[in-house]
């Protein structure tokens, strides 16, 4: 076992022992969110700090795999797992639909692209009231249960939801250590460069989008088995602009930085609540100071942070000895 | 109503929101220009201009035509104080990391602006009495004609300054090329600076234009922002002339979509086809094809 996979093990210990340290079970709830964006911050992240490719529309992947489960299996009552599976099918086909066409486009234009697409698909969620509920929302979607088991308390979902994060996790980090990674980087850096050695960009680029995408239906079926209730406000344009804002704040081509910036959006509102009214400038101004002063991310400040606390400890530990200390990254 | 004077009535009134979009869009692209920076903050400075110009009117009884110039202003002020605060002092940093402290910005204008003016939807009176005109039976508001001659003189204040005068060569300079530009003397941050008065000082003309023919409220920015955005790219991004066409294709589109499918799909008309439009020419309709240096 080399040091990646030592790190993820003992995130995991970690979020195996959180629920037993916790106060109330409102962090709990709080903490299955954030686990959900963790998974669509990984994925959204191999797309854009990996390959360079900017989406302002993945909030649409989360909402089509919620609403196809959740119309599945609450208005049709198809079992929940043949549910989750039509929500994962149609997401990532309707992404691979989008891909063909959309990733011709570049840069800020390729934003516009997937900001349109999140649009309209965000409109038919509001506008098919036979089929959605409508702007109030689609209720009845059952809990989510597996082979007659039924996973109805908070305390057992989060196991589910943060085994989900870990594994999608492992799959991202063995992904872009591998040749595909490489090949997501070289297209990042110049994508004429990497065709020309021989990278086939568009075809690349498509594959990482179909599985960011596939990443957002992941979250979005969890959501809608967790909430058992699905409306289209959850995936707005804001949805979209707050999945990009958890990556770039957490830092570009990290996938811990994606996990400490869905981590820290989804705390810091509720933290933020005991000043309500202020809550939201309070909020602006915290991403501002963030983004001005940590230009890699949470991920940089977090590295940054344990390099000065191993450089005390060490010269604390070297306290005595002559040519003690030494350079912290 | 004939089939052509309601196809007329549709042209009008979507051109009519569209010279703010297109407005709305001229301020990305005038920020876009200088720095490479997609300024999620300009449809603030939209909704900005609408409301401060109703609560000049409401609290301050200033009078409309004075009321009018003094949000502009206003909102202009809040621009450059924008690039000075959040902007200037990381600059050198990538357009993404910018791009997202102008997500914050966004965020904090919307929410102070929720506080200071409250969540209700207002409107501000029309600029000039009078009726509706009629117009080979299609209806004109006599505010559709003060945002055309609004927005008209705006492009072609634009035009003369970025091809007349010295400062707006110097700022289409530091769009070419920001080190070449400032080893020939230009000051860039004060281009910068003048960029984000610029597009603070279109965008909040778009909202106080639009506020009499559609209301405003403190979250009427994200919408109106998307739209510039949209408008901006279907220009061709970086190209003025084609930010203000592009707004202007895009709220007759928007207005069609409503008439000819539904109300309820208007945007997703709009989307659809800008969408297509897009795959049809991926650099906008009057960008250009730029060659990339590797």
């Amino acid at each position: 076992m080399d040091g990646h996979n030592a790190g993820l093990l003992a995130f995991a210990a970690a979020a195996a022992v959180v629920p037993f340290l916790l106060p109330n079970d409102y962090y709990l709830t709080v903490l299955i969110v954030s686990g959900l964006y963790t998974i669509l911050a990984v994925g959204l992240n191999l797309l854009m700090g990996y390959a360079g490719q900017a989406s302002l529309g993945h909030a649409a992947f989360y909402g089509l795999s919620a609403y196809t489960t959740g119309i599945l299996t609450g208005t049709h009552g198809w079992p929940v797992w043949a549910g989750i599976a039509a929500g994962l099918a149609l997401s990532t086909a309707v992404a691979y639909l989008i891909a063909v066409p959309t990733l011709k486009l570049r840069g800020n234009y390729l934003a516009m692209g997937t900001l349109g697409f999140g649009i309209i698909v965000y409109i038919v969620f509001n506008e098919a009231t036979e089929l959605t509920g409508g702007p109030s929302g689609l209720t009845g979607i059952p809990k989510l249960n597996v082979a007659g088991k039924v996973f109805s308390s908070d305390r057992e979902y989060y196991y589910v939801v943060w085994g989900a994060a870990i594994l999608l996790f492992l799959l991202a980090q063995n992904l872009v250590r591998s040749r595909m990674g490489r090949a997501l980087r070289a297209i990042h850096t110049s994508e004429t460069a990497a065709s020309v050695l021989g990278v086939d960009t568009q075809r690349y680029k498509i594959f990482v989008f179909v599985l960011s995408a596939f990443y957002a239906a992941v979250g979005g079926a969890l959501y809608a088995h967790y909430v058992t209730f699905v409306s289209p406000s959850t995936f707005s344009f804001g949805t979209s602009v707050l999945l990009v804002t958890m990556v770039v704040l957490g830092g570009m081509a990290s996938l811990w930085g994606a996990v400490l910036g869905a981590l820290f959006l989804t705390f810091l509102p509720e933290w933020l609540r005991a000043i309500e009214n202020f809550d939201i400038l309070v909020y602006g101004a915290i991403l501002i100071a963030c983004m001005m002063f940590l230009p890699g991310g949470l991920a940089e400040g977090a590295e940054r942070l344990w390099g000065a606390a191993a450089s005390l400890l060490r010269r604390a530990g070297a306290a005595g000895r002559p040519a003690g200390g030494g350079s912290a990254g | 109503m004939t089939a052509a004077s309601a196809l007329l009535q549709y042209v009008i009134s979507g051109a009519t929101v569209g010279s703010t979009y297109g407005l709305a869009a001229l301020g990305f692209t005038v920020i876009y220009n200088t720095t490479e920076i997609i300024n999620f903050a300009q449809g603030e400075f939209v909704m900005l201009g609408g409301m401060l110009a109703v609560f000049a009117l409401r609290w301050g009884g200033v009078p409309l035509p004075l009321a009018v110039p003094l949000a502009v202003l206003i909102v202009t002020a809040v621009g450059v104080l924008v690039n000075r605060l959040t902007i200037r002092p990381v600059q050198g940093r990538s357009p993404l990391t910018m791009i997202i402290i102008t997500i914050g910005v966004s965020i904090l204008l919307r929410g102070g602006a929720m506080l200071i003016f409250g969540k209700d939807t207002f409107s501000l009176p029309a600029f000039s009495q009078g009726g509706p005109i009629d117009l080979g039976g299609a209806t004109l508001l006599p505010q559709s004609l003060w945002v055309f001659g609004i927005t008209l003189l705006t492009v072609l204040g634009m035009k003369f300054f970025f091809d007349r005068t010295l400062t707006g060569k110097a700022m289409l300079a530091c769009a070419c090329d920001r080190k070449a530009a400032s080893l020939m003397g230009i000051h860039v941050d004060s281009m910068v600076t003048l960029s984000f008065a610029f597009s603070a000082l279109v965008g909040a003309l778009g909202g106080v234009i639009l506020a009499p023919i559609t209301l405003t409220a403190y979250d009427v920015g994200i919408l109106l922002g998307v739209k510039g955005f949209a408008a901006c790219i279907l220009g061709g991004l970086g190209n003025p002339f084609g930010a203000v066409v592009g707004g202007i294709l895009l709220g007759i589109l928007e207005s069609l979509g409503a008439g000819l499918v539904s109300s309820g799909y208007k945007d997703a008309v709009a989307f659809i086809i800008m969408l297509a439009l897009l795959f049809w020419r991926p650099s906008g309709l009057f960008g250009s094809a730029r060659a990339e240096r590797v």
